[in-house]
């Protein structure tokens, strides 16, 4: 014991010594650093993904089959979708954790900094596997990001294996995230940091990480029997053998679901961090907002079947599930509604972080009433599988999810490199994206509601206007995003230097420490009054 | 720094924290295997819940007794009958009769037709899906086909024989059961 405290405090002195070079970012146990590398692997991955839309965006310019054939317009549809969700946005969510939670909770680092190391670096072999797949004779994996059986089991082109070692990876990756989010908040929060005192960022990112740790075993459990249905002979979706196929949609929505929470909940918690502090105001009813990240979180467990409507679910099921996604409504209206409150006679300014959120809040209320839309059974069965569909995740993961993570670079970014970043610049990338997302997906919900069904290459001729449109906003808002790039490289480099506090209404201990944030902050953990 | 007796202080509580952390990972990791498992629970989850409620239109795969409750003439149930092959089974396989009208507790006797149009010899299995779901346990069969493998030899047909009733509890709002036959090929699964 003295002499392990003994050697503890000897490396007390030298560990202030980062290694140089890429050895620094490879053995790294650091959270800033760490929270660096997800952010940008997020962003790359963001970009990844963008190209792929890209491409098919090109393919639906013009009804009729112009560049691509169908089978890799599939691949490209079921690829995108994926490194969206697990190589965008879940990587994103993670990196604002291990950068801010520490500092927001006043706690010297992560709790688990090794496993911290461990599960950013796995992430880039597992989407490795999953891009290597073009490349070879199967193609990539084109059932969908859903990957329904039989179409990822009977019917799969031979990436199967590939899509499935890929979604285990990423899955081990979240789920060692989130033990760390737990931990790190359950046992390192500054003395007097109580529960109810801790900002709400953190709080949705706990709560969140608690629903990674519930579903993403049960998306490894699901893949694994797809795995086996596909190579060794197992029946558990193959209705020959006994299976069922529709049970398949069963098992993957109950984790689909709370996953679609997985990735707007600690968007929740950016813009409620970031509008009080512009608004400058306290934010509105804090415990409310608690308890309706909670109550949404349960909720996301009992509504899974909403996205089955149309698999021949007896009228009782329908009704359960019509009226509890219809509940999940309410905990969401309490938060948009205490977000406008917040505002509400506040003495605002609209900096970017600033406009990012309201944008959000905007936005991401469409998106929840086209998902609302979307609930009620009788009229699904008309949206189901259509462009509408598409239209609704969109808004709520682009104008939502994606949204709060600008607004949250933005808003953490003078900390995070000790610059101001270039207001024009910053202010040109908000409104190119805002109105060219809107070019984007609004279309959608016409063409939607008309009939045209998503995943599909080719289209009826009276589509052909809407889509037009929405390839020009699609390419418009692909290309602003190179915009943020060069504001975040311009910021790195230098620019105007940060003070401790840029912000004037921010609240919160991250900036009680000087800009940029010291390699080690919080080694004394702070007074919380 | 801060003065000796200080820094002991903070070692300790350290010592304590790391403890702390080692129980919530244990806690956690527990979870992330219970609910690993709890996936797989799903599949007999959802096995025994069709069962009991019929959701899922599968029938009971086992012969049903005789019927004892009696034929009840007052209502007339319509059976419909369709089959499909899966994919990559060159067989010929059609219900003899498309539909037929019963009084639930009457017991019916229809037939199958089944060709192997290939030169090999193949076994097939048929797979019964019943629509509206919730009847699925209502209708019960004394014997069927779909209860064993069918084995066929090249170019040989056969008739198969389905005996049912439709039990008298079927629900009011039901007046139409359609039976779906899913033929797979086998073959290869089975130890010939």
């Amino acid at each position: 014991m003295t002499t392990e405290a003994i050697h503890d405090s000897h490396e007390h002195d030298h560990h202030d010594h980062k290694m140089t070079g890429i050895k620094r970012w490879l053995f790294t146990t650091n959270h800033k650093d760490i929270g660096t590398m997800y952010l940008w692997f997020a962003f790359i991955m963001l970009l990844t993904g963008g190209a792929l839309a890209m491409m098919i965006r090109v393919e639906l310019f013009q009804p009729g089959l112009q560049f691509i054939e169908p089978d890799f317009f599939n691949q490209l549809t079921t690829v995108h979708g994926l490194i969206m969700v697990f190589g965008a946005i879940m990587p994103a969510f993670t990196g604002f954790a291990n950068w801010m939670i520490p500092m927001m909770i006043g706690a010297p680092d992560m709790a688990l900094p090794r496993m911290n190391n461990w599960s950013f670096w796995i992430l880039p072999f597992a989407f490795s596997i999953l891009l290597a797949s073009f490349f070879m004779e199967s193609g990539a994996p084109n059932f969908g990001w859903t990957f329904y059986a039989p179409l990822s089991t009977t019917y799969s082109n031979g990436s199967t294996a590939f899509f499935v070692f890929a979604v285990h990876i990423m899955g081990v990756s979240s789920i060692m995230g989130a033990i760390n989010v737990v931990v790190t908040i359950m046992n390192m929060r500054a003395p007097g940091m109580t529960y109810m005192k801790m900002p709400l960022f953190v709080w949705t990112f706990f709560i969140t990480a608690y629903l990674l740790i519930a579903v993403m075993p049960v998306l490894a459990g699901v893949v694994t029997m797809v795995l086996t249905d596909t190579y060794f002979g197992t029946s558990f979706f193959n209705a020959a053998g006994g299976g069922d196929p529709v049970m398949f949609q069963h098992i993957f929505w109950f984790f689909g679901h709370p996953e679609v929470y997985i990735m707007i909940l600690p968007a929740f918690g950016i813009v409620s961090t970031i509008i009080p502090a512009f608004a400058r105001k306290r934010l509105f009813g804090y415990s409310s907002m608690v308890y309706a990240t909670a109550s949404i979180a349960f909720l996301s467990f009992i509504v899974w079947a909403h996205h089955m409507f149309t698999t021949g679910m007896p009228l009782f099921g329908e009704l359960f599930f019509m009226y509890c996604t219809m509940l999940i409504a309410i905990p969401t209206g309490v938060k948009v509604f205490n977000w406008v409150a917040t505002m509400w006679r506040g003495s605002m300014t609209f900096e970017v972080p600033m406009l990012f959120s309201i944008a959000f809040v905007i936005l991401f209320t469409i998106g929840g009433f086209s998902g609302l839309m979307l609930a009620l059974t009788p009229v699904d069965f008309q949206y189901h599988d259509t462009y509408f569909v598409v239209a609704h995740f969109h808004y709520v993961l682009v104008t939502g999810s994606l949204f709060s993570i600008y607004a949250g670079t933005y808003y953490w970014l003078p900390k995070w490199t000790g610059n101001m970043y270039s207001d024009k610049l910053s202010k040109a990338h908000f409104w190119c994206s805002l109105i060219s997302v809107n070019i984007l997906f609004f279309p959608m919900h016409f063409l939607g509601l008309a009939g045209m069904p998503r995943r599909i290459p080719d289209y009826a001729l009276q589509f052909a206007d809407f889509n037009k449109w929405v390839s020009i906003g699609g390419f418009a808002f692909g290309l602003s995003q190179l915009i943020f790039l060069a504001v975040v490289i311009k910021c790195i480099r230098g620019g105007e230097k940060a003070e401790a506090k840029p912000w004037d209404g921010a609240e919160g201990l991250e900036w009680t420490v000087p800009s940029p944030a010291p390699y080690h902050t919080f080694e004394k953990p702070p007074k919380i009054d | 720094m801060s003065t000796k007796k200080n820094q002991d202080d903070v070692e300790i509580s350290q010592d304590e924290q790391a403890k702390a952390k080692t129980k919530t990972v244990k806690k956690l990791v527990l979870i992330v295997f219970a609910m690993f498992g709890f996936g797989f629970a799903l599949v007999p989850l959802y096995d025994v819940f069709c069962d009991i409620t019929g959701l899922n239109g599968k029938t009971a795969t086992t012969a049903a007794t005789i019927n004892e409750n009696g034929i009840d003439k007052s209502r007339v149930i319509t059976v419909q009958f369709i089959s499909r092959t899966a994919q990559g089974i060159p067989w010929l396989f059609e219900p003899m009769i498309n539909e037929i009208k019963v009084h639930p507790g009457e017991m019916k006797l229809v037939k199958f037709y089944a060709k192997n149009e290939s030169q090999n010899d193949i076994v097939g299995q048929a797979v019964p899906s019943v629509s509206p779901g919730q009847a699925a346990i209502y209708f019960q069969k004394i014997e069927c086909f779909c209860f064993n493998h069918q084995p066929l030899k090249a170019q040989d047909d056969i008739e198969m024989a389905l005996q049912f009733y439709v039990d008298t509890e079927l629900p009011e709002d039901v007046s139409t059961i359609t039976l779906s036959y899913t033929l797979y090929d086998i073959t290869g699964k089975v130890a010939s």
